[in-house]
């Protein structure tokens, strides 16, 4: 029966995605949006999705009828509305961007003249939600209430709200996303530089509100259908308080110091409110609940999924994306089926047996001149969910799943050295200060006074601090009950090891001598009131049994990417997917080890089981020892399962594919270098340094300055960097040894002017079966996660391409590489230099598979499985082209400076297509939201060689696109030179009109700046400038070869009018029409 | 605790209580060991499992639990204390009445370092006050897969120090044929000066929100006891509501005869909460069963089968009334979404109705509030009319 609400049922529906990953809205978009596709084509819907995001999940075939890899933008949109005969828009499952872009299309008469209704939540009740005026006025109908707030449109009519509502006071953007620009004014004079940076980039509206700092921050999850039935699916309650933004607080689910009274008059304000306003589908709502009394204020309500529901939908299990488009096409809750019983209805609010915890994953150590502190404004770039029986196991495998070196809470992991200062300004690391503090008897109260974080949790810890105490004094062996207890508080063997002097290999002996073994729990939405057929489990010390059997198929375990951060992202979550999904199609059940709630890999319809824990060696384990499948895929996960490979084939456990030696081979700097010399590959020259001493006599030998400095291991980049003179090289170098103790650091000759180029490919028993070539946009320093990518390859020399063809071959023999490996180059002329080579799926394995139309990661599972085909490789010979570029989130990281180099500081990514280069590559950019110059260009170029080399389109740009250009003193003085009329400014403000003033004043919107000159603190020249073109959403290139390829694209092409084309139009037709997987 | 003036409270006398190791025997032969917090001492009784993740107070505080063992599937118990004791003779919140019904409470974790601003005691303290026995350290996940599995079981709760041998004697119980009722039930019929109009409460253990429940609609509530000469009380009211209890409503035969009775001599309003409902299904001459572990949660489902609204639901129950023995003037009016269990019923000429879920919420969702607001408004129609 289709749902009794919608009358019509919509024939051909559009769903709009969220764009590359940024900072405030991430992989969470890709589950909701897959859930959404597969609900709409379980009705026989057609589908057309928009979303430039070409490595998300629901960019695939089998999820889309028809996807767009375009800019989610109102123009493109509308037209793709009319080429597809679209009848039915869903704006709620792509995050802001999607809401935004829905708005737009709607205030501009485009959806009603295209005659496309808006299933879901209507219009007018996004419009109640986003618009604070209104929003603050539906809810005192109903006398629901929030928090006193003003929207002004300008500085003066913020600054009499000010005074109004009275310092302390909370700035926010209207519409903006992730509380971009927002923060607490807490003195006068902050206010004028707080109201200019909130007024940013667009944002016309900002909101002055009264600050609630410190009281506690509750969401409620909420269901409704048309038929008015409503349920809250989850509560969570932020660790930290308000203050702090609720993507950039650790948040557990259920709440935890809120009684009955409490729980139950938020869940009836949620309820009241979401009637009120009218909301068909899943919406968000937050509250403000002071901790002295009953007292609340709504804050917001997100019309939308989030980040919120796709955590609450993996914390209870209730599959909250799928349900909300069942909504839309006006089912009632009671007549969706609960997955999980097979015999009751999504008409329930889930009954937790478990709490989990989660905790944001942050990279601000990245970014230079970025602030550490973290407040009203989100700057983490991924999470993690740790699911357990108390806080303390909880919170003890998140901070491990952060993958940032630590064992827990370990006593000393970070040295602190104003302790209170670290309490009452929150950083990252605040967690790991709070547990200092109770070592050193602070004191809870104390501790509470500084920040403001609910007592529970704090004495929560306390369990964990006193373990620490009484491991280092126990003697080994361990008793039984001291293992079992430190084991329930969520101590991994390996730290345990460490507090006692032992190594994890003997404490996990002895514990499993005594039967202390985690158990697998299941994730039945009930608390076991009915018997659940899921396959959604995690593990823990606090159960007496096992509540699923191991089965006797044929199996595999894939182990999935752990928490987004920089440089392993949702391409990794779409390798691991795809692994599933080829393995399961080979007839073996798939089991699924990941705890990020972000992704689609812990879908519960995905894999066969899904085990939402820590990728650690213990975890993988005991999960191997308990289910022991016939292997386990280390190599789609990205880094994190990959550095286990070794560990794990000496434990035992059977990796599939390449071997384990291999990897480690390719990984380990001095091992794979005389692999590549005996190969007679070449490379640029390199050495190890062990003492920082050493360094200057190693560059000397290397033929001096520019090097580059790396630890082996790497990944992203992490602590890899260029040293153009000898006190940069020391402080690269005194960082390197923080990151990685266990490996020394490799210095090579940095190569300027060097094309990147790579080969993603998959080998089969040492033999290249598959294989895809791209170049980059950018010279080689720029790290290749930040790079634009070109496939196929448009400028390199035939002999080039066959030479990385060849060596793609070599390696794959000499390391009988079986599954998915990448390979990057340097290319100068013909001479080819292998820089890295991971054995592994590459960030660029999503990219490549689908403009090619090949899975490659689909393809290196079967193989790794032992199943072959043959394969025509035609990636060189493609009819289009396709463009990777990278998404930056400079503007959510106040004083970052957004200068690119060997060290990766993109967030996401778009893949595009075109006809030709300059199409693909303005569809690439749009799609990262670049707006194209229409008012005036500013240069600062650089050394002289790069000033001349921009001549040419300097020239293009003044007499072609007709665009005045503003120039710093050297440039202008080049182009005075050779007849381009342009205007002088200065590098910083103070004498004459400087770089800074044109960009504010609005006669500059385009800003290419490419520094090679670097201050005695190793800083990057023009500073000032780069953040002012950010912080004022002026698009900013930092790259000569990418600013040259951008004036010669729209040179040729105008962005106004480019093709737009699905994906299927460029890959399914002429050449490629046999080559899907 | 969010009081920094009031000292935290002493750790050095529970510390030495819940070190003890405490025993739960289940009939079928499960023993499950943990740690003992609250009152130290034997106890047997009825073992069943409520799924809520908060409102301890008010489920420990539920005359229905009257003489069972309550198990909490949410594994942390206690995070936010315990409020100040209620005052003498009152009906303050967050108690449903004036002591801890249950026999014993079973926990995964209990939670010491309780915080909240209206705390002024642990869990822990509260349950040696009143001499209760709690046991914390289980897999009440387990523990509750059990009962599911084999239906609600008696079980044995005591100190591990106590030979097996006699504690089934010297643990205390409850008898729930008989006793159990008389424990629940005022002695006296109680009178809560409200508005103009009274409603006659029938006590078999109604929880103190019932009451509440009315009073903040304006009513006066005459809460009597279910032994009590209820026609002469129903004279005096504009409507009737039969409240919760513990138990089989088939040993309360008594006050089904009398509420049989009213059925026929009573035209004002009658409403039926849980026990009620069963009673009211009992009195029309319909038959109740035993389910086979109850429902015991605050995220029960029910559908109005007459407007096909669904509503989320507190419920507390062990029983349930047979749909299919409804007399033919008598129907029902809620099912239970999960599995199908009658969650209410009506007559269809007369103003009676009951339901077999928790409107009064306590722990749990208000969404069914509406339906002591539909009731009033009912009576106070009939009692002008």
């Amino acid at each position: 029966m289709f749902g009794v609400h919608l009358p019509r049922k919509p024939r051909r529906v559009m769903v709009l995605g969220s764009g590359a990953l940024q900072i405030g809205q991430a992989g969470e978009f890709d589950y909701s949006g897959s859930q959404a596709l597969k609900a709409l084509r379980e009705e026989g819907i057609a589908t057309v999705l928009v979303n430039p995001n070409i490595a998300t999940i629901q960019t695939s075939r089998e999820l889309a009828d028809r996807i767009y890899l375009v800019a989610v933008t109102p123009e493109l949109v509308e037209r793709i509305i009319v080429k597809e005969n679209v009848d039915a828009i869903l704006l709620s499952f792509g995050g802001q961007t999607a809401l935004n872009c829905g708005l737009a299309l709607h205030d501009a008469g485009m959806l009603s003249k295209d005659g496309v209704r808006v299933l879901g939540t209507p219009i007018d009740a996004i419009r109640d939600t986003e618009d604070r005026h209104l929003f603050v006025e539906r809810l005192a109908e109903i006398g629901v209430k929030t928090a006193r707030s003003r929207a002004c449109h300008t500085p003066e009519e913020a600054r009499a709200a000010i005074r109004e509502i009275g310092l302390p006071v909370m700035l926010r953007g209207g519409y903006a996303l992730g509380g971009k620009g927002s923060g607490i004014v807490r003195v006068e004079a902050e206010i004028d530089a707080a109201l200019r940076r909130v007024l940013s980039g667009g944002v016309t509206q900002v909101l002055v509100e009264e600050c609630l700092e410190g009281w506690k921050e509750i969401e409620y999850e909420v269901v409704r259908d048309a038929r008015d039935n409503c349920v809250t699916v989850c509560n969570m309650e932020n660790f930290d308080p308000m203050g702090i933004h609720t993507g950039d607080s650790i948040v557990v689910a259920p709440s935890q110091t809120l009684n009955n009274a409490e729980y139950q008059l938020l869940r009836s304000v949620a309820i009241r409110t979401i009637r009120h306003l009218g909301i068909v589908g899943e919406c968000n709502i937050q509250y403000a609940l002071d901790p002295k009394s009953a007292d609340y204020r709504v804050i917001e309500v997100n019309a939308r999924l989030s980040r919120s529901s796709a955590l609450a939908s993996k914390a209870t299990g209730y599959p909250l994306a799928y349900v909300a488009a069942k909504l839309a096409l006006g089912y009632a809750l009671t007549e969706i089926p609960n997955g999980i019983t097979r015999r009751t209805t999504a008409f329930f609010e889930p009954a937790l047996d478990y709490l989990v915890c989660k905790f944001p994953r942050w990279d601000l150590g990245k970014f230079h001149g970025a602030s550490t502190r973290i407040g009203s404004e989100m700057k983490s770039v991924g999470e993690v969910m740790a699911i357990g029986r108390t806080f303390a196991e909880v919170i003890q495998k998140a901070v491990r799943m952060l993958d940032i070196g630590v064992r827990g809470l370990d006593p000393g992991a970070f040295q602190f050295d104003d302790l209170r200062d670290q309490l009452r300004n929150a950083t990252p690391l605040r967690i790991f200060a709070i547990a200092q503090s109770i070592r050193d008897g602070i004191g809870i109260d104390a501790i509470h006074d500084l920040t403001r974080i609910d007592r529970w949790f704090l004495r929560a810890i306390e369990p964990v601090v006193e373990m620490h105490g009484r491991l280092a004094r126990s003697t080994l062996p361990l008793s039984a009950d001291l293992l079992r207890d430190v084991k329930r508080l969520g101590f991994s063997d390996q730290a345990v090891g460490k507090l006692t002097g032992a190594d994890a290999e003997a404490i996990r002996a002895a514990r499993k001598a005594h039967g202390i073994e985690s158990r697998f729990a299941q994730i039945d939405t009930m608390a076991g009131e009915f018997p659940a057929d899921t396959n959604y489990l995690y593990a823990t010390y606090h159960a007496d049994g096992f509540d699923v059997a191991p089965s006797r198929h044929k199996k595999v375990l894939i182990l999935g990417s752990g928490t987004y951060r920089i440089g392993s992202s949702v391409e990794f979550d779409w390798c691991a997917v795809n692994a599933a999904q080829a393995a399961s199609a080979l007839g073996y059940e798939t089991i699924m080890l990941n705890y990020n709630p972000e992704t689609v890999s812990t879908d519960y319809d995905i894999c066969d089981r899904l085990y939402f824990d820590e990728i650690s060696l213990e975890t993988v384990l005991d999960l191997y020892e308990y289910e022991r499948p016939d292997g386990v895929v280390v190599s789609m996960g990205g880094q994190v399962p990959n550095n286990l490979a070794m560990r794990l084939a000496k434990a035992g456990v059977r990796v599939l594919g390449t071997s384990a030696e291999s990897i480690d081979k390719a990984e380990d700097r001095a091992k794979f270098s005389s692999l590549l010399d005996e190969l007679k590959i070449d490379q640029p020259r390199w050495s190890h340094v062990i003492h920082a001493a050493q360094a200057d006599r190693t560059v000397e030998q290397l033929g001096g300055f520019p090097v580059l400095v790396r630890p082996s291991y790497v990944l992203s980049g992490a602590a890899m960097a260029i040293a153009h003179e000898p006190i940069a090289l020391r402080r690269i170098l005194a960082r390197a040894s923080v990151v990685s103790p266990e490996y020394p650091v490799v210095i090579s000759k940095f190569e300027t002017h060097a094309r990147e180029v790579e080969i993603d490919a998959v080998a089969d028993r040492g033999k290249l079966v598959l294989w895809a070539i791209s170049e980059h946009i950018e010279d080689a320093g720029v790290h290749s996660g930040d790079s634009t990518l070109v496939l196929p390859p448009q400028t390199l020399y035939i002999a080039t391409i066959r030479r990385v063809r060849q060596i793609a071959v070599k390696l794959a023999r000499a390391l009988h590489i079986t599954g998915p490996f990448n390979v990057q180059f340097l290319a100068r002329h013909n001479a080819v230099k292998v820089i890295e080579c991971n054995l592994r799926a590459s960030r660029s394995f999503p990219f490549v598979s689908k403009v090619i139309g090949e899975n490659f990661a689909a393809e290196a599972t079967r193989r790794m499985l032992g199943v072959s085909r043959e394969i025509v490789n035609r990636s060189l010979d493609l009819d289009y082209v396709g463009v990777k570029a990278p998404m930056f989130s400079f503007s959510r990281l106040a004083g970052a400076d957004p200068m690119l180099g060997v060290e990766m500081l993109s967030t996401g990514e778009v893949g595009c297509l075109g006809r030709d280069l300059h199409e693909a590559l303005l569809h690439g950019l749009l799609a990262t939201g670049m707006r194209f110059p229409r008012k005036g260009v500013l240069l600062s170029l650089g050394p002289v060689a790069d000033k001349y080399w921009f001549a040419d389109e300097a020239r293009i740009i003044a007499n072609e696109l007709q665009l005045p250009i503003y120039a710093t003193r050297g440039t202008a003085e080049m182009l005075g030179e050779i007849g381009i009329p342009c205007t002088t400014v200065e590098k910083s403000s103070g004498t004459g009109v400087s770089g800074l003033d044109v960009i504010e004043q609005g006669r500059v919107d385009f800003v290419i700046n490419v520094v090679r000159e670097y201050d005695q603190f190793g800083r990057p020249d023009v500073y000032w400038i780069r953040r002012q073109a950010v912080d004022l959403g002026v698009p900013l290139i930092t790259d000569l070869p990418l600013a040259r390829a951008i004036v010669e694209a729209l040179r040729w092409r105008k962005p106004s009018s480019l093709e737009v084309l699905a994906l299927d139009d460029y890959v399914g037709s002429g050449l490629e029409t046999d080559s899907r997987s | 605790m969010n009081d920094p003036d009031r000292p935290e409270p002493s750790k050095v006398q529970p510390e030495a209580a819940r070190n003890t190791a405490v025993l739960l025997r289940l009939d079928d032969g499960t023993q499950m060991q943990g740690r003992a917090f609250g009152a130290v001492k034997p106890v047997r009784g009825e073992v069943v499992f409520n799924t809520t993740m908060t409102g301890y107070v008010e489920a420990l505080t539920d005359p229905s639990y009257r003489g069972q063992i309550l198990v909490l599937t949410y594994p942390l118990a206690g995070n936010y204390g315990v409020p100040p004791p209620r005052r003498p003779g009152s009906l303050d919140r967050p108690y449903e009445s004036d002591r801890i019904q249950v026999q014993a409470l079973v926990v995964q974790h209990y939670v010491d370092a309780y915080s909240h601003h209206e705390a002024r005691r642990s869990l822990h303290e509260w349950l040696s006050a009143e001499g209760v026995p709690g046991l914390t350290g289980v897999d009440t996940r387990s523990l509750t897969r059990r009962l599911r599995e084999h239906g609600t079981m008696q079980g044995l709760l005591y100190p591990a120090s106590m030979s097996k041998d006699g504690v089934r004697e010297r643990s205390g119980a409850v008898d729930m044929r008989e006793e159990v009722f008389r424990l629940v039930a005022p002695r006296e019929p109680v009178r809560y000066e409200g508005g103009k109009l009274t409603v006659l409460l029938i006590d078999a253990g109604a929880k103190d929100n019932i009451a509440r429940s009315l009073l903040a609609r304006g009513a006066s509530v005459l809460r009597a006891p279910w032994h009590a000469e209820l026609a002469g009380l129903a004279a005096q009211a504009d409507g009737i509501l039969i409240g919760n209890g513990p138990g089989d409503p088939k040993d309360l035969a008594p006050l089904v005869a009398q509420v049989r009775s009213l059925l026929e001599s009573y035209r004002k309003p009658i409403f039926g909460v849980c026990l009620g409902n069963q009673i009211l299904a009992l009195a029309a001459g319909a038959d109740t069963y035993k389910l086979p572990y109850g429902h015991r949660g605050v995220n029960q489902p029910v559908q109005d089968l007459l407007t096909r609204r669904c509503y989320i639901t507190s419920q507390n129950h062990g029983y349930a009334v047979i749909d299919e023995s409804l007399p033919k003037d008598w129907e029902p009016w809620f099912v239970n979404v999960n599995d199908g269990t009658n969650e209410g019923i009506r007559s269809r000429h007369r103003p009676h109705f009951s339901i077999q879920f928790h409107p009064e919420a306590s722990p749990g969702p208000e969404d069914t509030g509406f339906l002591f607001d539909d009731f009033m408004h009912l009576v106070e129609s009939m009692a002008q009319g």
